[in-house]
């Protein structure tokens, strides 16, 4: 049983949890379970609003005004979750943000990625003044550009459009930064093999170099996709119309017409942190390692 | 001149580089063997949403413009010298700088304590990360949805109904109140964003080496001293790393008080960012708007230039 135990730690990956695999499985201690105890209070404490969020959206309209507080209404219902379905706003929202975080997504990896390869393996003229300018740009916050990039979309006439909302997300420096740190301890010899037998730099990026930097490429798709799903600001500003936006701006704007329909408002938002729950419940692991990732190398 | 100046090395490197990547000289170069084919498409983009908003974003600020880009009159510094004895101004800088003071230190502290947790205990993983990370993925808009729901209904909102069930009925208007309401706002941040430091603490705390508990454990040192002498100690890089990271996020703050307070009551808790919305976006003021932007993102970059410069000297002392 005990022995079971230890093969599968033992078996675990070193870099991945060195402090598990170097040592043996601590013992249930005094000390231990009054840590266990704190980590299940707190975790109740995080869990508590979204369960409220829950409980509130199943009940019926008129009891979620009631006090003294019960979490079960009257009766289990799925009506708000039917109602805020058939007003239909929500699935076209939803539609929108999958389709700019996707679109974002894919842009900005491809972009990134060639760029950073650009700059680690090839050389012209300028190069070294362009990565400076990508360099200084991790230092300017989008949020400080609202007001010209918003006069520059009037310009374009791409407000209310999905490009207004994807353009100014797709060039990210510090994603660049990341990806031109990676390839730099990619061994050049794995290249310089396909030079001989022929292959352009096109290919050899398309075949050698981006198959080997699967991992961080997930990670900075996993970060710039969160990212975009859940930006606020700049689709706030640059729609307008309530068929354009995208889920959060949707929602937030629709409140008002909600009034104090606590299920219904529950419900939609419910619908719209289920998606990358979803997702977080199948991809913890590749998640959590992008956050950490990107984070870490984010300076 | 500048660019002929910067420019001078590269042809030496170019034709090195190219000697030493194509043995086959003869082969004709196509247009994907230039190095500025791989560069061209994301500084296109580059250029278009941030170089140049950024330059005109200078040019606007010195400009009477309003947000449709007409009747845009040269005006100097004016705006800058307006927004500096605008006393809004100031006001909402406070706002977003005691913000950003109550926000990093819980932020930092609990994220700190919840990967310690998690990390000493090396069991159900899965549940830390649910219950402390994943509320990090939720969009702003359902967060504070949830949040302004939750806590804003006197009597039958979870946070007054919670403290009826102890015995007490405060009557806090917890987003009403000038007293609570940046606290309110400050507590919905931490639920929301806590996660990431947990997330950056744990990876940092995976990676110290077994072998120096296990010394520390021969020599007698108990759970507390480990903690105190090893633990903390290899973490300070990452505490650092956390804490400017935090700071640079919490200034940043508009979506929270927009959708909880709208910057209430009283303008109390309205930060800088919305200010400059409001100036640009529904008071059509878009030069002065820029003004605003220029200033609050000369504090921006003077936080993230100084910590750099902090580490180091930390550094430097520790190695001395």
């Amino acid at each position: 049983m005990s022995g079971s135990a230890t093969v599968t730690t033992r078996s675990a990956p070193r870099s991945e949890r060195p402090a598990e695999a170097g040592g043996r499985r601590p013992r249930w201690t005094r000390g231990r379970i009054v840590l266990l105890v704190v980590a299940l209070l707190l975790t109740a404490a995080w869990l508590l609003p979204l369960a409220w969020a829950v409980a509130t959206s199943l009940k019926p309209e008129g009891d979620t005004t009631k006090t003294p507080l019960s979490w079960i209404g009257s009766r289990v219902t799925f009506d708000a979750y039917s109602k805020v379905w058939e007003s239909g706003d929500l699935m076209i929202w939803l539609m929108n943000s999958a389709y700019i975080s996707v679109m974002t997504t894919l842009l900005t990896v491809v972009t990134c990625a060639m760029a950073a390869y650009g700059f680690t393996r090839t050389d012209f003229r300028g190069r070294r003044l362009l990565y400076g300018l990508v360099l200084a740009g991790i230092m300017v916050p989008p949020q400080v550009l609202i007001a010209p990039l918003f006069r520059e979309m009037v310009q374009l006439g791409l407000v209310d459009t999905y490009w207004g909302v994807i353009l100014p997300q797709v060039a990210v420096p510090a994603m660049v930064f990341i990806l031109v740190k990676f390839f730099e301890g990619v061994p050049r010899e794995l290249e310089e093999a396909a030079f001989v037998d022929g292959a352009g730099r096109w290919r050899v990026f398309w075949t050698i170099v981006i198959p080997l930097s699967r991992p961080v490429l997930a990670a900075v798709a996993i970060f710039t996709f969160i990212s975009t799903w859940n930006n606020f600001l700049w689709p706030f500003l640059v729609t307008t119309d309530p068929g354009g936006m995208t889920l959060p701006v949707g929602l937030v704007n629709v409140q008002s017409t909600f009034g104090v329909r606590y299920a219904q408002i529950m419900a939609s938002l419910v619908i719209a942190g289920m998606p990358l729950l979803i997702v977080f419940a199948f991809f913890q692991r590749q998640i959590v390692r992008g956050i950490a990732h990107t984070g870490l190398a984010g300076q | 001149m500048t660019s002929t100046t910067a420019a001078a090395p590269t042809p030496v490197a170019k034709s090195a580089g190219h000697a030493a990547g194509r043995p086959a000289r003869g082969v004709r170069r196509k247009w994907t063997e230039h190095g500025l084919v791989f560069i061209a498409p994301f500084f296109l983009v580059y250029a278009m949403f941030l170089i140049w908003p950024l330059i005109s974003g200078l040019g606007m600020s010195l400009t009477s413009e309003n947000i449709t880009g007409s009747g845009g009159e040269f005006v100097g510094l004016d705006n800058y010298a307006e927004a500096v004895r605008d006393p809004e101004v100031w006001s909402s800088l406070w706002n977003t700088v005691w913000f950003t003071v109550l926000s990093t230190v819980p932020l930092v502290v609990v994220g700190l304590v919840l990967a310690l947790l998690a990390h000493q205990l090396q069991v159900v993983q899965w549940l830390w990360r649910l219950s402390w990370f994943a509320p990090f993925l939720l969009p702003s808009g359902v967060v504070c949805l949830l949040f302004l729901n939750m806590i804003l209904p006197s009597d039958f909102g979870l946070a007054d109904q919670m403290l009826a069930a102890v015995g007490l009925t405060p009557e806090i208007g917890w987003l009403t109140d000038e007293r609570y309401a940046m606290l309110s706002i400050v507590a919905t941040t931490v639920w929301w964003t806590v996660g990431f430091n947990f997330l950056l603490y744990l990876a940092a705390l995976q990676a110290i080496p077994a072998h120096l508990y296990e010394a520390a454990e021969l020599d007698g040192a108990g759970a507390w001293n480990r903690l105190l002498h090893i633990t903390l100690p290899m973490l300070r890089r990452t505490t650092g790393l956390v804490v400017v990271l935090q700071v640079l996020a919490s200034l940043k703050i508009f979506d929270q008080v927009y959708i909880m307070t709208g910057g209430g009551p009283d303008e109390s808790t309205r930060p800088i960012l919305q200010y400059v919305y409001q100036q640009g976006f529904t008071g059509y003021r878009i030069g002065y708007a820029s003004a605003v932007s220029y200033i609050f993102f000369a504090l921006i970059l003077t936080v993230s230039l100084v910590q750099p410069l902090l580490s180091r000297r930390r550094a430097e002392e520790a190695a001395k």
